[in-house]
């Protein structure tokens, strides 16, 4: 880890990855922020984690099962699309292209 | 009488004796907010009309007509939920979060929504859309976070208990810098479904009260798995009340010393160490311990956390929810850009950048595999300490309240201010904040008590005990 070098381009194409638009000085400001708190990260390591299993979740729960039972949803669609900021065609939310035309 | 002082406990009897009314209690509550809102910016959206609306005199719940505040992530159907973020402002839910149900069902009245970190990322209400709280305290100091507005609410006596959420600290911290009581759950203890996520392996969900009795009260009302929350397990619920008035007599409390190193301000540790008396002159059999894992905690944390938020914030792309904020997008990717650029404050930008970076290709093993590693030998510490001792005391937080602005630019220095209250998190392990006097400058000071997975009520019994002695 201790050689990453966060320039204006890594974080360029982390921000295209996360789907941010930056500004500039934004970028700028990043770069030396996300270098400090991956020096602050490296302290890991040091410690020895061979043979360690990783966790993902703390309570040992795996599964939880629920009765194959069908529950009618009845919700009002209009309610749901309710939050939408822009145009509703037949129950779709219009969005622009994904290709530039 | 000053109603809106009183404890839910004392409420509740009130309302039972017919001292006074629940309309009157809800009128207090009113002119406080009116009156200390506007300088201490707990509440961003006030609903008494709401609270009004809800007051049925008839109604046997065990939170009966008492009146509460839900941080800004709590779904509340029909009534603006925002995360505190301009990405989901306007935002009205479909439906209650199930938790927000089960304190309606048991009879707690709303009186608003109240004011946290964007997402509850940050240690101070600082990164809110919003602006700061301010500490009741002390209005130049901050009022901790994430779970700021909930806190300072309590301390301020502008609700009779309020709900936050912990994912790092974000309950205890504030609760300690504010001077209320806050109890973070083990994970899973209570449903987080419809409860705005930040990093889904370490959320939970808790109150914030005057009291620790309060706190076990509240915890009856919302403990217990839930068929939308496929995280909870089906573990038995405790009758939180019922042994908090036992003696803690022979109960065995470590000290581990990580907790007390030359980091903690000679203040905290001397109010921490006083309350540490109360508890060995109540019987307890104190111990130091030592957890020696605790250093790498911080940094497991702003790995794991970061990688579950960058996740997390995908879905807020201003297709289903959440203002629009380009002009004109020419496509698809655009319009995301646009609107997530615009919408997330500066420490989101952060948390997603390095979540998505620690999670991208050829850094996942050296990032998150690492640091869930670290966590596993985390866990380990706490499951030995706890062969040896019932329950750890210790400060929640190194230092009290910081001044307003004191840490906003150095995102690595705000991150430490969680470094008492991450290690448990990380385990899963619940966690109470008990106030234990002032600084010397008058700032709020708070002992932090931890114990296994699943055992709230011993936790709650040790702080009732220290709570009734300390007065």
């Amino acid at each position: 880890m201790s050689d990453v070098k966060i320039t204006k381009e890594v974080v360029q194409r982390i921000a295209h990855l996360a789907r941010l638009e930056l500004s500039e000085a934004e970028v700028a400001k990043f770069a030396g922020q996300l270098q400090d708190i991956l020096g602050a990260i490296e302290i890991l390591a040091e410690v020895d984690t061979e043979g360690v299993k990783p966790t993902a979740q703390v309570t040992g729960l795996t599964n939880i099962f629920e009765e194959d039972k069908v529950i009618d949803f009845v919700e009002d669609k209009k309610r749901l699309l309710g939050n939408v900021d822009g145009e509703v065609i037949d129950n779709q939310v219009v969005v622009p292209s994904v290709f530039n035309s | 009488m000053e109603l809106n002082t009183l404890s839910v406990k004392e409420l509740l009897e009130g309302y039972q004796a017919k001292t006074f009314s629940p309309l009157e209690v809800v009128d207090a509550y009113a002119d406080a907010i009116k009156q200390e809102n506007p300088a201490l910016n707990a509440y961003i959206l006030e609903t008494v009309d709401v609270a009004k609306s809800q007051i049925d005199e008839s109604a046997q719940g065990s939170l009966a007509n008492v009146p509460m505040a839900l941080k800004d992530v709590f779904s509340t159907e029909g009534i603006e939920t925002t995360a505190c973020s301009n990405i989901l402002k306007g935002f009205k839910p479909p439906y209650n979060a199930p938790v927000v149900d089960r304190l309606y069902d048991q009879g707690a009245i709303l009186l608003g929504k109240v004011n946290t970190d964007e997402f509850t990322c940050g240690a101070s209400s600082e990164t809110s859309a919003f602006g700061v709280t301010k500490n009741p305290a002390n209005l130049e100091c901050v009022a901790g976070g994430s779970s700021g507005g909930s806190a300072a609410a309590v301390a301020a006596n502008l609700c009779a208990f309020s709900m936050g959420t912990d994912t790092g600290g974000s309950i205890r911290q504030p609760a300690s810098f504010c001077g209320s009581v806050g109890l973070k759950v083990t994970y899973g203890r209570v449903p987080r479904s419809g409860v705005i996520s930040m990093a889904s392996s370490l959320d939970t969900v808790g109150a914030l009260t005057k009291t620790v009795y309060d706190a076990a009260l509240v915890l009856g009302a919302i403990a217990g798995s839930h068929r939308l929350d496929t995280t909870a397990p089906n573990v038995k619920v405790d009758a939180y009340l019922g042994g908090i008035n036992n003696s803690i007599k022979g109960m065995r409390i470590g000290l581990p010393k990580e907790y007390f190193s030359e980091s903690v301000e000679p203040d905290v540790r001397a109010r921490v160490m006083e309350a540490v008396e109360v508890l060995k002159n109540e019987g307890a059999i104190i111990k130091e311990v030592s957890l020696p894992m605790t250093k790498y905690g911080v940094a497991v944390y702003y790995i794991i956390s970061p990688s579950e938020v960058s996740s997390n914030m995908a879905r807020f792309d201003g297709v289903r929810y959440g203002p629009r904020l380009g002009e004109d997008p020419q496509d698809l990717y655009e319009f995301y850009l646009k609107n997530r650029g615009k919408g997330f404050g500066p420490e989101m930008k952060r948390r997603i950048m390095m979540g998505t970076y620690a999670l991208s290709a050829g850094y996942y093993d050296a990032y998150y595999l690492k640091a869930q590693k670290v966590r596993t030998l985390i866990c380990q510490d706490f499951e030995q300490v706890f062969e040896e001792v019932d329950v750890l005391a210790a400060p929640v937080s190194p230092f009290p309240a910081f001044k307003i602005g004191a840490k906003s630019d150095d995102p690595v220095a705000m991150y430490n201010a969680d470094a008492l209250t991450i290690p448990s998190a990380i385990a899963g392990l619940p966690g109470l904040s008990v106030p234990c006097g002032n600084t010397t400058d008058g700032l709020p000071v708070g002992l932090q008590l931890m114990s296994p997975q699943w055992s709230e009520a011993k936790l709650l019994n040790v702080g009732h005990a220290y709570e009734m002695a300390g007065r």
